[in-house]
């Protein structure tokens, strides 16, 4: 700390040069803190807790391949499960394709799988009473306006109505909000009924896109979903059960390997900016040379003038990522208000500065290191002379 | 001819004692040999100048007695050290601890005020802020720059900045300043207040001094004058 106004000093010697870098680690770190964002977004339903509660059963071969409704009653039947429900995708938009609203038709069952979902009794009451009642997530009632009492046309970008029409009517019966260990974009979503979108839908089929079971107890979760997944061996509907976290995160992978993409980015803005930081450290050394040699020949080792330049790239790193880290932070919640919840940025995790200030840590040794070798090894009588 | 100070003024004990001294250096596939088989003795308190023509070996001897180099063969003692069997770290703490350099171009950190140069030395102290604050105000002051504490050394004149260097030579109260022209980039008037300075430090607070300048009007403020020649002392003057 003694040395700390020193270390300061010269790394606003060049301001300007200084400054620049310092954009760059900003950018990068701002970059990264959004990412991790991005990324923690995409994975945050799979690390719900309450996922590991329940199983999601789908066709083996596809998540978009239906299941027989006739398999429910015997899903119910199987050791283990408590509660079974179904759902259907229903590729839902608002007035225009642009406005995707995360629509599902739904068991009577589902609500109750789902206690995360804070749905007042009498709203309840109403939905289970209304063939056309659906209930929306307060972030999304939010966005479009949507009061109890509305009624509206929602868009099937998959299944018209019998009459040939894809805007399917809906009364807005209820508006739930969601408890915290909810999966991301839970409070987005619009639940209805099954059984209208069954009978309403030209393709009607009776048939399931994927089942839900509750589990008497999580720990027996590879048991139960083998025993589910052996009542359609050597079927035409072969199943696949897994607990509802590694559903999702099956479901995110089959968008891309986000985890890979973002450290892929980061990766190589990481490279540009060692290079970069390296530069400017090499050239910032470079420039204090005979100032080095002063220190020495005022007394100080050669042990604290690699500790200084060492701390001065550190320092350079630790200020500029911390501020792109600050913007992040600020910066997601921001875009997820201004979208009105449609991308939804989380706030950065605890896990996301640990991150952060050790990757700031290892660049500002990586890029310090050699500068501060050779300042170390400085000849005092060399370098006074400009040898 | 080398020179025995200790014989001019017998009455102060040498405080340093260089036997023998020799220093070469390699440049490409040349060695070139600085100093020869020099020996001095520096009274405690004494004034020396040092002179001579380009490439005598001055600053190389004015190096070795302030420890920033090592010789290639024979022995400096200073205050009953031998500092030419010093390691790195040990000579660095040596340094620190007794001497002041004053060089030519003062050398002094364009970013850091005229206040934190001074005190740059007493970081390897452990005295605390306020301390070094305070020794820091006093050399300042015994320089005439009080009043410049806040200045940065592009603020200061020449001889200012130079003044800037004595008083962050003295601020830790070594016993030996070495001086490596600390005129030479000085205007008359500005190297008057500086020599000044210099005899100042000698004669009231028993500062031993051995400066190297071209100086004849710089050499006439020491004590005693010596001159090198192709590594070889030759001449010895008393001022």
């Amino acid at each position: 700390m003694k040395y700390l106004h020193l270390i300061w000093a010269a790394l606003f010697r060049r301001k300007a040069r200084t400054l620049l870098t310092l954009v760059s680690i900003i950018a990068a770190f701002l970059l990264f803190g959004m990412l991790d964002s991005v990324n923690a977004a995409f994975h945050a339903g799979s690390q719900s807790a309450l996922g590991a509660q329940r199983l999601v059963t789908s066709s083996r071969y596809s998540i978009i391949q239906p299941l027989p409704l006739a398999l429910a009653s015997r899903i119910a039947a199987v050791p283990g499960v408590e509660k079974v429900g179904h759902a259907n995708w229903f590729g839902g938009y608002y007035q225009e394709p642009k406005n995707v609203v995360f629509s599902y038709a739904i068991s009577p069952e589902y609500l109750d799988l789902y206690p995360e979902i804070r749905l007042p009794a009498a709203q309840r009451k109403v939905f289970d009473a209304t063939q056309t009642g659906a209930v929306v997530g307060r972030v999304l009632a939010r966005r479009y306006g949507w009061k109890i009492g509305d009624q509206i046309p929602l868009n099937s970008s998959i299944f018209p109505m019998k009459n040939g029409s894809k805007a399917w009517p809906m009364d807005i019966v209820g508006i739930f909000d969601v408890s915290k260990d909810a999966a991301n974009g839970l409070d987005q979503a619009l639940f209805f009924h099954w059984k209208y979108f069954n009978e309403a839908n030209a393709f009607g089929s009776g048939s399931v896109g994927w089942y839900i079971e509750k589990l008497a107890n999580p720990a027996q979760a590879d048991r139960v979903a083998q025993r589910i997944d052996a009542l359609s061996a050597n079927s035409p509907n072969e199943t696949k059960t897994q607990t509802e976290q590694a559903f999702q995160a099956s479901f995110v992978k089959q968008i891309g390997n986000i985890g890979l993409i973002v450290g892929a980015i980061m990766g190589a803005v990481f490279f540009t900016l060692i290079l970069l930081t390296g530069n400017t450290m090499a050239q910032g050394v470079r420039e204090r040379t005979s100032e080095l040699a002063v220190l020495k020949t005022l007394g100080f080792s050669s042990r604290s003038v690699l500790a200084m330049v060492l701390a001065e790239s550190v320092l350079l790193l630790l200020i500029g990522g911390l501020i792109g880290l600050g913007i992040a932070a600020v910066l997601g919640p921001a875009v997820t208000r201004g979208s009105g919840g449609l991308v939804n940025l989380p706030a950065l995790p605890p896990s996301t500065w640990v991150d952060g200030i050790a990757v700031m840590v290892v660049i500002g040794v990586l890029v310090g290191t050699l500068p501060a070798w050779r300042a170390m090894r400085l000849n005092i009588v060399d370098a006074l002379t400009g040898r | 001819m080398n020179a025995t100070l200790s014989e001019l003024k017998p009455s102060a004990a040498p405080l340093i004692e260089i036997r023998e001294l020799s220093k070469a250096y390699v440049r490409g596939k040349q060695k070139v040999e600085v100093l020869h088989h020099i020996d001095l003795d520096v009274a405690e308190g004494d004034f020396l100048a040092l002179m001579g023509p380009s490439g005598s070996g001055k600053t190389t001897l004015l190096n070795l007695i302030g420890g920033l180099d090592t010789p290639s063969g024979g022995s400096i003692t200073v205050g009953g050290k031998r500092i030419d069997r010093m390691k790195a770290g040990e000579l660095a703490r040596w340094r620190a601890a007794n001497v002041g350099f004053i060089f030519q171009f003062y050398n002094l950190m364009p970013m850091l005020s005229a206040q934190r140069n001074v005190e740059l030395p007493l970081l390897l102290t452990k005295l605390s802020r306020s301390e070094r604050r305070q020794r820091a105000a006093i050399a300042l002051k015994l320089v005439g720059l009080e009043d410049r504490a806040s200045h940065k050394p592009a603020e200061l004149s020449g001889g200012q900045q130079q003044r800037v260097a004595i008083a962050r030579a003295i601020v830790s109260d070594p016993a030996l300043l070495v001086c490596d022209e600390p005129t030479g980039d000085l205007d008359r008037e500005s190297a008057e207040e500086v020599l000044g300075l210099l005899r100042l430090l000698n004669r009231e607070h028993g500062k031993t001094i051995i400066m190297v300048t071209h100086d004849p009007k710089a050499a006439e403020f020491a004590h005693h004058v010596l001159h090198l020649d192709k590594g070889t002392l030759v001449e010895q003057a008393t001022a």
